[in-house]
This record gives structure tokens, sequence and C-alpha cells, in this order.
């Protein structure tokens, strides 16, 4: 049985993305939250820097001292850019952009140099290869394990022991970095570790999925997750519900299109981010747009019912609080004016009158109408607009 | 060195740097000044499966249809981008890393497939990840001359509106300008101007020919003007430079080469620029505080004259090094030279003595009542 | 329509509501500004004086209202009105220099696809000369102080020679000397018979600086002449029981 798994090819490739998954996971839906999204992408970039480095001084090209490279290599990049935006010379966003191409292209053209020797071609390291993730294996308790899938399931381990250790910490380096600060649960060390998982995450995934497509499980998951949820545990257990997802639907598709399995894998990642993107029932489009349409004409009525409070019992009530005011001054279409007058009509706020004869229909405060614009016009009181 | 600047291919490439360089040197001035320095990184990588699809339309490698389809694909990002900002609760930066990541993996699965259907062809495509001057052909130099011509040439219509939205949009749509359209232009052409390095630099490293250049221009220039001209010199020398040495040395690909000189510029301006840069900053920190260390001579000079009510004082060496240290030499002499003290003898000590000139009086004294001018 | 218009008014405001979201920021203002005053408008943090401003400016959209300038609508004025928004809200580190900035205000004048000619340089110039900030002309914007900063954003809305000018906080985060030099700059204009609105956040110098007053906490507690309308009760009125009244 045991056997049959680590000896079953797609039981092995599936495995491998499935721990880049919830690893990316892990670690994404913090540096998402804390707005270092664009720091994964220049780490994973950096990091063909760093595998190259560590290969011409070790000549290992996987292994304990990758991974120990990897951190290096994390860490240096998010302290060149910090270092280069303390210049005040460039700004945050310029400094990312210069700082990981140069290193990237370092990496490339030192690949490059070294292709005669070198098991390593550039592609490779950019895009992966998890088709051949199983030829490379190890014994393990007498099976033959994928070195790949061992060092993610380990790089796995401990991304989890990290989260549960310091998810106190994490939390608040996340939502609140001068409290953290204050408590003395120093953000940015926190966040430095964070980043170094992520590189050390990356190196171990490169192999199997490539540096740029790593970007996608440690970025979209968790923006997915975020989409649907407001509760940190929630999202997190979603984004690796739907790295999970991701990469088995990936690896069908790939399967049947005949097409690069990690970068499916990546690719479900996005139909998962559009569809919560479209369909969300609180963050989506449909619902925002929907929301935003229903509050616009709830802004309409009481924009109404203020109109009416402000000029009753004044000389020009005559001619302000009418059904033609609502065009003429007020400068709403027919359409627009037609339903926040029927919005505030069955809400109860307004009623119409006609009080002489010859006299325009004049539009009146109900009781319950002068008592709402009363609230909302209480000097500093912020209420929000009834739905 | 001169059998490589005859070679037509050699000549021919060194054509397209120099209408690359033009194009991103100018637009990336304005991405960088506008904060859009990721955006051109998320549109170049989000360019690769318009590439592949271009290829897969043309049946083919064609360069026209290639560019026709990463222009399509990066515009479609750029939106992406947008429409996830101003509608979700994401970060900016999330947004970019999203459509940057699933766009790209998009581009990888259908290079894939290209790959898988037309064999070797198809590898021609994996050029676009890094860029290979030497595949440049004349005919793609047409297209990039037009591209260059059409972008700059925009740029020099709209050049005030553009300078206005890109400092201040919100006065700039008070004055009535179609702020909006403005920047949409903008950034379609930062989206051209990736398009047109696709050939030379690749998707992956467009992004540093972008900003690269538009950030060691800031550092000397003081015009807008100025800046963009010299980020189209210096995108101009880092594409013709790379280039060369990609040409030169085999297997060296050219965007990467081409970045790293690109980025050697970037130091350089950063070190090295007059006002702005690290060094000249440095030595201006350095001549505050000698001329402030200076005054401090000078006060205590003035202080002790007082004491001894006596405007000609002379101080000893020794009394002021007490007070001031090893500092209180080269502020002397710096005073010296400005006229304010001069060195006099006080027979029968030998050592050196100080005295307050009436310049130096008048200025002690002001500096006492802090009306004192910084010189 | 006519009763719309208020041509005798330099700012007409009729039932403006503006809100962000859903949360209001102007109910129903109704506010006239008669030309050749210099009015402040006051109220506390997030009462909505900046948000008036750039509504009437065209920056923010209104849920409902008409705003007129000199009775017409903005589009017709806007060669005519200067605005100064608030100093933190452009880059300073952008490279260009003083002069530069202030013939930004010419740009809406000299039209698409032209340049700026020797005349444009010129009137930049006196404005500058205006604000006593002449000897700046060709210093990098980044290496000014904070009140440099305002007096060259308000050089750039006096070179568009407007009849009405307004102004988001001139005067925060100044010193003192270009407070003074600022406020008889804005009485000159006044004097000429410009109308001057100006967001301001300083009681304390209301009754010095302005004659026309507005105070505002979402909707318009009192509007007019200062003396009328710079009282305990209005005080309490747009700011709750914080604000004593203060006299200087």
């Amino acid at each position: 049985m045991i056997d049959a798994f680590f000896a079953s090819i797609p039981a092995m490739i599936l495995t491998t993305g499935l721990l880049v998954g919830l690893s990316g996971a892990l670690l994404g839906t913090f540096l998402v939250l804390r707005g270092a999204a664009m720091l994964t992408d220049a780490i994973s970039h950096a990091i063909v820097l760093g595998i190259i480095t560590v290969w011409l001084l070790t000549g290992h090209l996987s292994g304990p001292v990758q991974l120990i490279g990897a951190a290096v290599t994390g860490v240096v990049t998010v302290a060149l850019t910090h270092l280069l935006q303390r210049t005040q010379l460039v700004r945050m966003d310029t400094a990312i952009g210069l700082v990981f191409p140069a290193m990237f292209a370092l990496g490339v053209l030192l690949i490059n140099l070294n292709a005669r020797n070198v098991h390593l071609d550039v592609d490779s390291v950019l895009l992966g290869e998890i088709a051949f993730v199983w030829i490379d294996t190890v014994p393990v308790l007498g099976h033959p394990v994928p070195v790949a899938t061992l060092a993610l399931a380990v790089v796995f381990a401990a991304n989890l022991g990290f989260v549960a250790l310091f998810w106190k910490e994490l939390k608040l380096a996340v939502f609140d970095p001068a409290l953290a600060t204050a408590l003395g649960f120093a953000p940015g060390l926190v966040f430095y570790a964070l980043l170094s998982l992520t590189s050390i995450t990356a190196v171990a995934s490169f192999e199997a999925v490539g540096a740029i497509l790593f970007i996608a499980f440690v970025i979209v998951p968790p923006a997915t997750a975020f989409l649907l949820t407001r509760h940190l545990t929630t999202m997190l257990g979603l984004a690796m519900a739907i790295a999970g997802f991701a990469c088995i639907t990936g690896y069908v598709l790939a399967m049947l299109w005949d097409v690069n399995i990690g970068a499916m894998m990546a690719v479900m990642t996005g139909a998962a981010f559009v569809t919560a993107l479209t369909f969300s029932p609180r963050d989506g489009l449909i619902a925002r747009g929907r929301a935003r349409a229903a509050e616009a004409q709830g802004i309409d009525s009481l924009t109404l019912v203020i109109h009416l409070a402000t000029h009753e019992d004044t000389p020009k009530a005559a001619q302000e609080n009418t059904r033609t005011a609502l065009t003429r001054h007020l400068g709403w279409d027919e359409a627009r004016a037609r339903a926040a007058l029927r919005r505030a009509l069955d809400a109860g706020l307004v009623a119409r009158a006609t009080p002489r004869q010859d006299d325009a229909p004049q539009l009146l405060l109900t009781p319950e109408g002068r008592a709402r614009a009363a609230t909302l016009m209480a000097p500093r009181v912020r209420a929000a607009v009834a739905k | 060195m001169l059998d490589l600047l005859a070679s037509y291919t050699v000549q021919t490439v060194l054509m397209g740097a120099v209408l690359l360089g033009l194009i991103s040197g100018a637009l990336g001035a304005f991405a960088v000044l506008r904060g859009q320095s990721l955006l051109g990184d998320t549109v170049s990588h989000a360019a690769l499966p318009g590439i592949a699809l271009g290829f897969l339309v043309a049946g083919g490698r064609d360069l026209g249809a290639v560019l026709i389809g990463a222009t399509l694909s990066g515009g479609l990002a750029a939106l992406s981008v947008m429409l996830i900002t101003m509608r979700t609760r994401l970060k900016p930066d999330a947004a970019l890393g999203v459509v940057l990541s699933v766009f790209f993996a998009l581009g990888v699965v259908l290079l894939s497939h290209v790959q898988g259907r037309s064999g070797a062809a198809g590898a021609g495509l994996s050029t676009f990840l890094f860029g290979q001057a030497a595949a440049t052909l004349r005919s793609d130099l047409w297209m990039m001359g037009g591209l260059a011509g059409f972008a700059l040439g925009l740029i020099a219509l709209i050049w005030k509106e553009a300078k206005l939205v890109s400092f201040d949009p919100d006065y700039a749509r008070a004055l009535g300008l179609p702020v909006a359209r403005v920047q949409a232009v903008l950034t379609v052409m930062v989206a051209l101007a990736i398009v047109a390095g696709l050939q030379m630099v690749g998707v992956i490293l467009m992004v540093a020919l972008l900003i690269a250049p538009a950030a060691a221009a800031r550092q000397w220039a003081r015009s807008l003007a100025g800046m963009v001209g010299l980020s189209m010199g210096f995108a101009v020398a880092a594409g013709v430079i790379g280039a060369l040495i990609s040409a030169s040395a085999r297997g060296l690909a050219t965007g990467p080469v081409i970045v790293l000189v690109a980025t050697a510029f970037v130091l350089i301006s950063l070190a090295f620029a007059p006002e702005r840069g690290l060094l000249a900053r440095a030595l201006a920190r350095r001549a505050r505080t000698r001329s402030l260390r200076a005054d401090q001579v000078l006060g205590t000079i003035h202080a002790l004259a007082r004491s001894h009510d006596d405007p000609a004082y002379k101080a000893e060496l020794g009394m002021l090094r007490t007070r001031h240290r090893a500092a209180a030499r080269p502020a002397l002499q710096r005073l010296t030279a400005r006229g304010l003290v001069r060195e006099v003898a006080h027979p029968p000590e030998t050592t050196p003595h100080w005295q307050m000139t009436p310049e130096g009086r008048a200025r002690a004294a002001m500096l006492e009542q802090g009306t004192a001018r910084d010189d | 329509m006519t009763e719309l218009h208020e041509p005798q008014f330099a700012l007409h405001v009729e039932d403006l509501t503006v809100t962000y979201g859903a949360a209001p920021a102007l109910w129903d203002i109704d506010l006239d500004v008669p030309p050749g005053v210099m009015a402040a408008i006051v109220g506390p943090n997030g009462s909505g004086k900046s948000t008036l401003l750039k509504t009437v400016l065209g920056l923010v959209p209104p849920v409902a209202g008409h705003i007129r300038l000199f009775g017409q609508p903005l589009a017709a004025m806007r060669k005519r009105v200067g605005y100064v928004p608030q100093r933190s809200s452009v880059d300073w580190d952008f490279p260009t220099d003083v002069r530069d900035v202030v013939m930004m205000g010419l740009y809406g004048q000299i039209g698409w696809f032209r340049r700026p000619g020797p005349a444009h340089r010129t009137r930049a110039m006196e404005a500058l000369t205006a604000v006593g900030m002449q000897d700046y002309a060709d210093r990098q914007i980044s290496q000014l102080s904070g009140g440099q900063q305002q007096r060259v954003f308000i050089a750039r809305a006096l070179v568009q020679d407007a009849d009405v000018y307004f102004l988001d906080e001139p005067m925060a985060g100044v010193d003192r000397p270009t407070e003074d030099i600022i406020i008889a700059l804005l009485q000159s204009l006044r004097d000429q018979g410009k109308t001057v609105i100006v967001v301001h956040h300083d009681l304390t110098t209301v009754e010095r600086y302005f004659d026309w007053l507005v105070m505002l906490n979402t909707r318009i507690i009192a509007q007019g002449p200062v003396t009328d309308v710079y009282t305990p009760e209005n005080l309490r009125a747009t700011y709750g029981h914080r604000v004593a009244l203060v006299k200087v």
C-alpha cells in the first residue's frame, strides 16, 4: 500500500503540488494581509541568484545548504530594498523594482556562464517541471521518496510549526505593527522570519513549480480567501482549501490538455480568484454592485428627507418641498427622483399633501421622517445610512 | 570590436537597442514618477500569454502578431489590477501579485501547449522570457521604430498635460483637464514600451529597463524634460552596451546583461549625483558640521572676551582645546580663512593665541542673537 | 430655471448632498457667498470642509444639488476659478523648479498642443514676486520649506488671474511670517474685488483675517458676515461643547 503510493507518479506529483500549495497558503495569508505580496514577487525572483551562488560555493543544488542559502537570499533581498528606500532617493515600489531584477539578472548570467557544469537551465528554475519530481528519490524507512517531495514535506512542517507557535505574534504584526512593537513582540523580527520561510519554501518549490509560478501559490489562494471571509482563521483554512482544490483540478486538466502541470495548478488558483471576485457573497463584484446600487437609493431617499426637513417651515418651503424641486433643485433625472420618492413614501418617511387647491402638491415629512432627519442632522453624529 | 560593429546582425541589434531605449526611457520616467514601477512588472510578466497566443494565431514566430497579443494581454492585466484595487478591499500590491502570477501561469500553460504541438518551432518562444537580441530582424526594426515614433510623438503632444497630471492630478482636474484619459494614455504607453522590449530584454526583466534608467536619471535631473532625456540616454546606453557584451560573449542572454548595466548606472547615480547623491549629501553634511563647529569656537572666544571685558582678548589654544578638543584647530583655521579671527602672539607665552577681528565680533554678536545667516 | 442662477453670488450652492459610500459628508447644504469677500469655512475635523471645496471644484461628484459660480455652472467658469490644494496632496520630490510649477496654473488657458511662451514666463514671475518668492524661481521644489511650498502653490493660483479663489487649509503648517504674507496677499485680492474662499482651521484668527464666515458641520450651522455669525451659540452648535469662544 505505502509502496504503491510512493511508486505512483501521479500520487507523487499531486502530493508535491499540494505541499507547495499548502505551504504557500500558510505563509501567503500573512504576507497578503501585511501588504507584502510584491515582496514575495521580489524574493521568488531573487532566489535564482541564491540557488546558483550556493551551487558555486558548495556544489549542492538541493539539501539543507540550499535552504539556508535561500533564507539568506530572502533576507538580503528585503534588506537591500529597505536600504535603498531609506536613502529617500527612490520610493519603495521603485526600490523593489530595482533590487530583484538586478539579483535575478545576475543569477541568470551565472547560470549561463556555468551552463556546461551545472545541471540547471534557466527555464527549469523559472518554470519548474513537477512531472519529473519522481526521478530523484531517497530511501526513507525503506521507501523511495522523491527528494523534492521530502524537502517540501519538511518545509511544510516547519511552516506549520512557525505559524502555530507564533500565531499571536503574527496576528499582531500583521494587523497592528505599532502595537506589536509597543508590546515587545518585535514585528520586524517576526516579519523577517516570515520572509525567510517564504524564501526557503520558494527554493524547496522551484524544482516542482518554478520560481515565478511559486508567486501564484503564495498570493492567489490567500487573496481569494480574503474576498470570502474577514476572519483570520477562516481565511487561513479557506486559502489552504483553495490551494488544494487548485492542485487537484489543475493536475487533472493538465493531464487532459497535455500542458505544464505546475502552471495549470497556478492557473486554477487564478480561476478560484476570478470566481470569488465575481460571486463572493459580500465582496464579490456582483454583490458589491448590488449593495452599492441599494446604498445609492438609500442615500437618495435620505437626501430627500433631509431636503424636506431643511426647508420645512421656511418661506421657500412651497417651492422647495415639491415633486418638481427634486429634479430642478437636487439635479436628479426623472427616474432617479421617482425612485427616491417611492422609497421614501414606502418607508413612511414622507407623505403627499395638497394644502390649497391651486397649489402644487407638497411633500411633507411624517413624524418618523422628521425624527430620522433630526438624528441624521445632529452635529457630529455619523449615522450609518439605513438600508 | 570593429569586426563586431561591422556585422549586419550586430548593427541591427544596436539600432534595436537605441529604439528600445528611447521608448522605455521616456515612459519609464513617467511610470516611476507616478508610482507605477511595479505595475510595469505585472504588465511585462502578463505579456507572456499574449505572446503565446500571437504565436498560435500566426502559426509561427511573427513579431507583429506577438506584439499585438502582448499589448492586449498586458493591457488586460493593467485593467484587471485597476478593477481589483478599486472594487475590492485587497491592497494594490496583492492585486499586482495576483494578476502577475496568474497571467504568467496562463502564459506558461499556453507555451507548453504550443511547444507540445510545434516542437522545435515553439522553442523560439522561450526567448521571450529573457530576450534574444541576435534574433532581431531588420523588419522588426521598422515595427520598433514605428512604436517609438508613435510613443514619443504622443508624449511630445501632450507634454504639459502629462506633466501636470503626473505631478498634481487634483489640480489638473480643477483646471478642467481630462485627467483619467491622460492617465490611461500614460499607462497604455507603459504597456507599449514593455512590448517593444520583449524581443531584446524579455518579459521577466523588462521592468528593470523601465525603472532603472528613470531612477538613475531622477538623481541628476532638475526638470521633467531633463529626467526624461537622461532616462532615454541611460536606457539607450544600457541597451547598446548590454547588447554588445552579450554579442561578444557566448551564451550570455541579452536581457540580464542590459539589466545589470542599467543597475550599474543606478548605483553610480545614487552615489555620485550632485546635490542628491549620497556622496554630495555626506559632503554637505560634513561642511555643515564644520561650519557649526567654527561658530561654536567663535562663540567661545566671544564669551571669553566678554568675561574679560576686552573685545581684543587673546584666547589661548589650550583653553579652546579643553572646550572643543581636536575640533578647535581646524575650526580656527576655518575662522582665519574667513577673516573672523587672526593668530596673534601673546608674549611672553609661546603658545599660539587667537583674537577676533571686527568682522568676527560682528558675527559672534549676530550668532548670539540668532540672526546670523548660514553661508 | 432663472431662480437657480443667482448671478449676484460668487458662489451659490443649493441643496448639495455629498456622501462617501454610505457615510454622509454634506447634507443638503445651501450656501451663498457674495463677490468681493474673504470668506472662511470652519468646522471640526471631518465636518466636510475640504469635501465642500472639492465638490465645488468638480473633484468629488455630489449625490444631489446645484452649484453655480457667478450664476454659471463650473464647466463654463473653470478659467475664472483659482485653486490652492492642500500642500500634502503632491509629491514634492518631483523633478521641477518653482517657476515651472507656477506656470502650471496657465496650462488650462494655454490649451492643448501649445507650449508656454515668454509672456507666460513673465506672468509666472509676477505671481512669484507677489508672494515674495521671485528669488526662488529656479529652485528645485524638493528644496523648499513648508511655507515656501505653500507660497508657490498660491502663486500658481494667482497666475490664473481668477475671479474667485479656493484655498484648502493654506495656513496649515506654515510659519508665522509666511502666514502674514499669505493673509496680506489674500486681503489685497479681496480689495481688488476678487472673492477668496478659504478652508480654515484656526479659530483664533477668524475675526482678524476674514469678513465672511461659513460654519459647517455636515450641514451649514451659520453663514454671513463674521461680525454677525461668530457667536458662542454658533460655535457650540458647530463644535459641540468642546470649544470656548476665543477672543484675541
